[in-house]
C-alpha cells in the first residue's frame, strides 16, 4: 500500500498535474470569496473543460477546487459579516466582530491556518478509512442520522445568548422555514401560501445571505464608518498562528466533527461548521468572549469546514453517493471521466484514490498559502468608508441570491428575510439557531420519517442511537456548565424605555406560529404531523414572550433592542430598506443590470456624495463585474418589465 | 457565450435575420459557425440528466455545421417543472436553445402536476436516450432468481422511493402487478435508497442501468443481492423484448410469465407500460422548441445521426448510457409518441391507484 502512497504523491507532483491542481485552487480561491457561491458554482465551471482531459489532471483540477472553496469563503465572512459559502457561516459570529474591532489579520491567520490543519486531517482520515470506512458507513441508518440531526439542533441551547426561550423559538422558525413546499412522503405542498416559488423550499443560500449579510450590510451603513472601527488592520499574522498552536485541542477535534459530518451522506457539510461552533462554546470555561470576537470562534468552523472535504470523500469514492453538494458534483466529473466510483474503484483503482488525497492534502497547503499571501490587500477593503462597499455587497449578494434558483422568488425571499434577521437583530432574537433549525429541518424530518417506517419504534433501542443520545445529553450538560454566553449585538436590556415596537415584532412570530398551525391543521398525517408539533410548540413559547415583553421595560432580559444604543441621529433603519426596495424596483421595471446601475448612481451620489466622475467609474465597473460573472458562469439576471417587451442587447438582457 | 460579448452584433445579426427570411428559401443547412448553443437541463449539475447532457454536448458541436460552442446550462427546480416551462416560455426556434429533459418531467406531465406549464408534444424530439433498470432483491429472501417470485408473495417488504408520483411509481406499480407485499419507503433518491438496501433497510430494490452496473453488479458477485428482472425494452412491434445490456436477465413481462405461467394482462399492466415506456424506454430526449425551422431541425438531426455512428461514440456511449440504441430524428419522434400518448384510461387507473394506495392528492390545473 505504500508503494501506492509513493507512486500517487510521485504522479501528483509530475507534469502538468500540479499546474491545473493550481488552477483548481485560484478558482476555488475565487467562488469560496464571492459570497453566495461555493464549490457548486466552481465545479459546474470546470465540468465542461475536463472532457478529454487525462484523468489525473482533470483530477487535480476538481479536488484543487473542492479543497481550498472553504478556505477562501472565510474572507467575506471575517471582513465584511457576510457567509462566503455555506460552509463558512459560523465563522461570521466571531470573525467579524474581530474585525471590526481591528484585528483582522488575527482573525484571518487563525482561519488559514486551521483551515490548512483541518484540510490535511481531513486527508490522513481519508487515507486510513478509505479502505475501511464501507461498514462504518453502513452503521449510520436513517435512525442513526436522526439523532445526528438532533445532536446538531441541541446546540442551540448554547447558541440562544441572552434568552433561551427565544433561542428555541428561533430555531423554530427555522425549522419551518425549512420544511416549507412540497412534503417529502406526500408531495403535499406545507406552508407555501400559495406561492409556487416556495413549493421547491427556500434555498439555504438565500436565507444565510439574508438573515445575516443584509442586516449587517444595514447596520454598518447606518453606522456610517469603515467596517474596522480601528483604522490599522493590526499586525497579528503570527498572533492567529499561535493561536492555533495554541487552541490545538479544538483544531483536532473539530476536524473530527468536520469529518464525520462530511462523510454522512445527506447530512451535508453546511451544517459541520456549526456543529463544530456550538462544541467549541460548549466546551469552554470562559464562554464570556464568544460572538464578541473569541478567536476560538474562529478556529473551530474553519478547521471543521475544510475537514469536510476529506470525509465527504468517503462515501462519494466507497458508494458513489456524495456526502456534500460540491462533492456531488465531483461525483458527476468522476463520471464524466470513465472513473466509475463505488467499491470497485478502491479495489481496482486504489492509485487513482491516494492521487485524490495527494492533492486534497497539497491544494489545502498551497490554497492557505495564497490566502495569506493576498490577505493584506483583501484585508484593506475593512477599512474603506462604508457606504461605497455597501453597493457592491448589495449587488453580489443579490446576484449570488438569484442563482440559486434564478427566479424573482429568490431575490424577494431574500428581502423578506433580510428584514426579518435586521428585526430578529434589533430585538435580541438570535439568528444562529434559525440557520441551525433551516440547514437541519428536511434532514430532521425524512430521517425520523424513514427510521419509524424501516424500524418500527425499535429504531430508539439500537445501539448507534443510543450512543449518540449519550453524546447529545453530555454536550448540553457540558454546554450548561458554565454559564451563558451573550452571542448577539450587546445587550441593551438595562436601557430600552420604548417596548412597543419589539411587543408588534412578538406579536408577529404569534401569527406567523399561528399561521403555521392553521396551514398544517389541514393537511394528511404524514405531511403534518412533524412541523405542527413545532408550530404547536413554538406558538405557545411566541405567547409566554409576547407577554413578557408586553409587560415593559426591566420586565425580563427577553426585553432587547438595540435601538437604545445607537448614537442620536443615526440614520432610521426603513431608510435603507427603502433603498432596497428602490434597487427592487428598478430591477423589476429595467431588469437587474440597469436597475443596479441606477441604483449604483443615485446611491453613490446621495449617500457616499460620490463626486461625479468617481460615481461613474465605480457604476461602470459593478457593471463590468456583473458582465463578466454572467459571461464566466453561464448565469442570467433577474429580467424585468422591459426585457418582456423590448428585445435587448446582452448583458441587459 | 462567442456572440454574448459582442452584443450589437446580435441586433446586425437580427437584421440580417430578417433578411434571410425575406429572402427564398434555399435548402442551405442551418450554419452556426460562431455560434454558442444552450443546451438546457432542467436539472441541478452533476445528475444524472446534466452527465447525460454534458455527454452529448461535445460530440455535438463537433458534428454541427461551422462548429459552434454547446454550454450546458443547468436550470434545476420543481424536479425539472421550473426549468422546462422557463425554456418553453424563453427559447426561441432559432437552433440556439435545446433543452434535455428526462423521464422525471414527462411524470409530472403526464399525471397533470398543476405547476406544469410546458406541452411536451409541440416540442420537436431530436434525440432520445434510452435507459433501463434493474430489480433485485436481498438473497436472504431465499429467491434465486424469477422462477422464485412466487416465495416472495406474503412476505413484507420494505422498498425506499423517492415518492408515490415520481418516476419511482413504474417499480411500485409492477410489484402490486406481482402481487408481491412491498411498502414504499419515501423521500429516498435512487442513490440513498441502494444504501439503505446494503444496510439492511430496504429488501427490494432497482437501480437504472448504467447504476445498477457500477454498484449492484458487485453486490450480486459478492452474493449480497439477486437480480429478478429488467424492465425490458419495446421492440418496433411494441412488444416487450429482453434489456440489450441485461441478456441474461427476463423482462418484467417474462419474468411474470416464469412465476406465474401466465402473461400479465388488465389495465394495470397497460398503465405499467405506458408508464415504463415514459419513464424508461424513452427516457431522455433532447429538444428543439416549438415552430423551429425543418432546416434546422433536419441539421440537427443529420449531426446526431453521424453522432451516434461513430465507433469512438459507440465505445463510450457503452460505458456510460448501456447498450441501447440511441433513437434519432424520426425513430426519436415515434418514441416520444408513444411515451406521450398514454391511454386515458391507463392514466386514469394510475391517478386513481395513486390516491387509493397512497392519498395522492391530484390538484386540478
Amino acid at each position: 500500500m505504500l508503494d501506492v502512497i509513493g507512486s500517487a504523491l510521485v504522479n501528483v507532483l509530475s507534469g502538468t498535474h500540479l499546474l491545473y491542481m493550481l488552477l483548481g485552487v485560484a478558482v476555488g480561491l475565487i467562488v469560496g470569496i464571492l459570497p453566495g457561491l461555493g464549490g457548486i458554482a466552481g465545479m459546474s465551471l470546470l465540468l465542461p473543460f475536463i472532457y478529454g482531459m487525462d484523468t489525473i489532471s482533470a483530477l487535480a483540477l476538481l479536488i484543487g477546487l473542492l479543497a481550498v472553496v472553504p478556505t477562501g469563503d472565510t474572507f467575506t465572512s471575517i471582513l465584511m459579516g457576510i457567509p462566503g459559502s455555506a460552509a463558512s457561516q459560523a465563522t461570521i459570529l466571531d470573525g467579524f466582530p474581530m474585525a471590526k474591532r481591528g484585528e483582522a489579520a488575527r482573525a484571518l491567520s487563525a482561519a488559514f491556518f486551521s483551515s490548512m490543519i483541518g484540510g490535511i486531517f481531513g486527508a490522513l482520515v481519508l487515507t486510513v478509512f478509505v479502505l475501511v470506512a464501507r461498514p462504518v458507513i453502513l452503521a449510520f441508518s436513517s435512525a442513526e442520522l436522526f439523532m445526528l440531526t438532533l445532536l446538531g439542533l441541541a446546540m442551540v441551547g448554547v447558541l440562544s445568548g441572552s434568552s433561551f426561550v427565544k433561542g428555541l423559538l428561533s430555531c423554530a422558525f427555522g425549522l419551518l422555514l425549512g420544511l416549507v413546499g412540497a412534503a417529502p412522503t406526500t408531495g403535499e405542498w406545507r406552508l407555501a401560501l400559495g406561492i409556487e416559488y416556495l413549493v421547491d423550499g427556500l434555498p439555504l443560500v438565500v436565507v444565510a445571505l439574508g438573515i445575516f449579510a443584509i442586516p449587517e450590510i444595514i447596520d454598518l451603513l447606518r453606522r456610517n464608518t469603515a467596517i474596522a472601527e480601528v483604522a490599522a488592520l493590526g499586525r497579528g499574522w503570527l498572533q492567529g498562528i499561535r493561536d492555533t498552536l495554541r487552541e490545538w485541542g479544538i483544531v483536532m477535534r473539530c476536524s473530527g466533527i468536520g469529518c464525520l459530518i462530511g462523510a454522512m451522506p445527506g447530512l451535508g457539510g453546511s451544517v459541520a461548521d456549526w456543529m463544530a461552533y456550538g462544541h467549541a462554546v460548549q466546551v469552554a470555561k470562559d464562554k464570556s468572549r464568544f460572538g464578541r470576537g473569541d478567536v476560538r470562534g474562529v478556529l473551530a468552523p474553519e478547521s471543521a469546514n475544510n475537514a469536510v472535504a476529506g470525509g465527504a470523500l468517503i462515501p462519494t469514492l466507497l458508494f458513489g453517493i456524495p456526502g456534500s453538494g460540491s462533492t456531488a458534483i465531483f461525483l458527476g466529473g468522476l463520471v464524466l471521466l470513465g472513473i466509475q466510483p463505488g467499491i470497485m474503484l478502491v479495489e481496482t483503482q486504489l492509485d487513482l484514490v491516494y492521487t485524490i488525497i495527494w492533492t486534497l492534502a497539497i491544494a489545502n497547503v498551497v490554497g492557505a498559502g495564497l490566502c495569506f499571501g493576498i490577505s493584506p490587500f483583501v484585508a484593506r477593503l475593512t477599512t474603506l468608508p462604508y457606504t461605497y462597499v455597501a453597493p457592491f455587497m448589495l449587488m453580489i449578494i443579490f446576484f449570488a441570491a438569484y442563482q440559486a434558483t434564478s427566479d424573482w422568488g429568490d431575490i424577494l425571499a431574500l428581502l423578506a428575510i433580510g428584514v426579518l434577521g435586521l428585526y430578529m437583530r434589533r430585538f435580541g432574537w438570535p439568528r444562529p439557531p434559525l440557520i441551525i433549525g433551516f440547514v437541519l429541518a428536511e434532514g430532521a424530518e425524512s430521517y425520523l420519517y424513514q427510521a419509524i417506517q424501516f424500524h418500527g419504534w425499535a429504531w430508539l433501542a439500537r445501539p448507534g442511537v443510543l450512543i449518540i443520545a449519550a453524546i447529545t445529553i453530555a454536550s448540553m450538560w457540558a454546554g450548561s456548565r458554565y454559564g451563558r454566553t451573550p452571542i448577539d449585538e450587546g445587550g441593551a436590556s438595562g436601557r430600552v424605555r420604548d417596548t412597543r415596537s419589539q411587543f408588534l415584532f412578538a406579536l408577529f412570530m404569534v401569527a406567523v406560529f399561528a399561521y403555521a398551525v392553521f396551514d398544517l391543521a389541514r393537511w394528511s398525517f404524514l405531511a403534518k404531523a412533524f412541523p405542527l408539533g413545532i408550530a404547536l410548540i413554538a406558538l405557545a413559547g411566541a405567547l409566554f414572550v409576547a407577554a413578557v415583553v408586553f409587560r415593559g421595560p426591566g420586565a425580563s432580559l427577553m426585553v432587547f433592542d438595540t435601538e437604545a444604543e445607537m448614537a442620536p441621529g443615526t440614520a432610521s433603519l426603513v431608510r435603507y430598506l427603502l433603498w432596497l426596495a428602490g434597487l427592487l424596483a428598478a430591477s423589476g421595471l429595467a431588469g437587474f443590470v440597469i436597475g443596479l446601475a441606477l441604483f449604483f448612481a443615485a446611491f453613490l451620489h446621495f449617500e457616499a456624495r460620490s463626486p461625479l466622475a468617481r460615481n461613474a467609474l465605480l457604476t461602470a465597473s459593478a457593471v463590468a463585474f456583473l458582465a463578466a460573472m454572467s459571461y464566466i458562469f453561464v448565469l442570467d439576471f433577474p429580467r424585468g418589465l422591459l426585457q418582456q417587451v423590448v428585445e435587448m442587447p446582452w448583458p441587459f438582457r | 457565450m462567442g456572440n454574448r460579448e459582442l452584443g450589437s452584433l446580435r441586433v446586425i445579426a437580427a437584421g440580417l435575420a430578417l433578411l434571410v427570411v425575406l429572402l427564398p428559401r434555399g435548402v442551405e443547412a442551418a450554419d452556426f459557425k460562431g455560434k454558442t448553443i444552450e443546451f438546457v437541463v432542467p436539472f441541478p449539475t452533476a445528475g444524472g440528466s446534466d452527465v447525460w447532457a454534458r455527454f452529448f454536448a461535445p460530440f455535438l458541436a463537433e458534428h454541427l455545421p461551422g462548429k459552434p460552442t454547446v454550454v450546458v446550462k443547468n436550470v434545476p427546480g420543481g424536479g425539472s417543472i421550473t426549468g422546462t416551462n422557463q425554456f418553453v416560455q424563453r427559447a426561441r426556434p432559432d437552433g440556439l436553445s435545446i433543452l434535455g429533459t428526462s423521464g422525471s418531467t414527462q411524470m409530472p406531465y403526464l399525471l397533470d402536476d398543476p405547476r406544469v406549464r410546458y406541452e411536451l408534444k409541440d416540442l420537436i424530439p431530436i434525440l432520445v436516450s434510452p435507459t433501463g433498470g434493474v430489480v433485485y432483491v436481498n438473497p436472504s429472501l431465499g429467491a434465486k432468481d424469477a422462477r422464485d417470485i412466487g416465495k416472495l408473495r406474503g412476505k413484507k417488504m420494505k422498498y425506499g422511493s423517492q415518492g408515490a408520483t415520481s418516476l419511482d411509481l413504474v417499480p411500485v406499480l409492477a410489484f402490486e402487478i406481482l402481487g408481491l407485499d412491498v411498502d414504499p419507503v419515501f423521500g429516498l433518491a435512487r442513490g440513498p435508497a441502494r444504501l439503505a438496501y446494503e444496510r439492511g433497510e430496504s429488501l427490494i430494490d432497482y437501480q437504472t442501468s448504467s447504476a445498477y452496473i457500477r454498484n449492484v453488479v458487485p453486490l450480486v458477485k459478492a452474493g449480497k443481492a439477486v437480480p429478478l428482472f429488467s424492465w425490458g425494452v419495446l421492440n418496433d412491434k411494441g412488444e416487450f423484448v429482453r434489456d440489450p445490456t441485461f441478456p441474461d436477465l427476463p423482462h418484467f413481462a417474462e419474468a411474470y410469465e416464469i412465476a406465474y405461467g401466465k402473461k400479465p394482462s388488465g389495465t394495470a399492466f397497460e398503465a405499467f407500460k405506458a408508464f415504463v415506456v415514459a419513464g424508461f424506454a424513452a427516457q431522455k430526449p433532447i429538444f428543439l422548441p416549438k415552430g423551429t425551422p425543418k432546416d434546422i431541425v433536419d441539421t440537427y438531426v443529420q449531426a446526431l445521426d453521424r453522432v451516434v455512428k461513430m465507433p469512438a461514440f459507440k465505445q463510450k456511449a457503452g460505458d456510460e448510457l448501456g447498450d441501447y440504441e440511441q433513437a434519432v430524428g424520426p425513430a426519436a419522434q415515434q418514441a416520444m409518441k408513444v411515451a406521450l400518448n398514454i391511454d386515458p384510461a391507463a392514466r386514469g387507473w394510475v391517478k386513481e391507484w395513486l390516491a387509493r394506495r397512497f392519498e395522492v392528492k391530484f390538484d386540478k390545473k
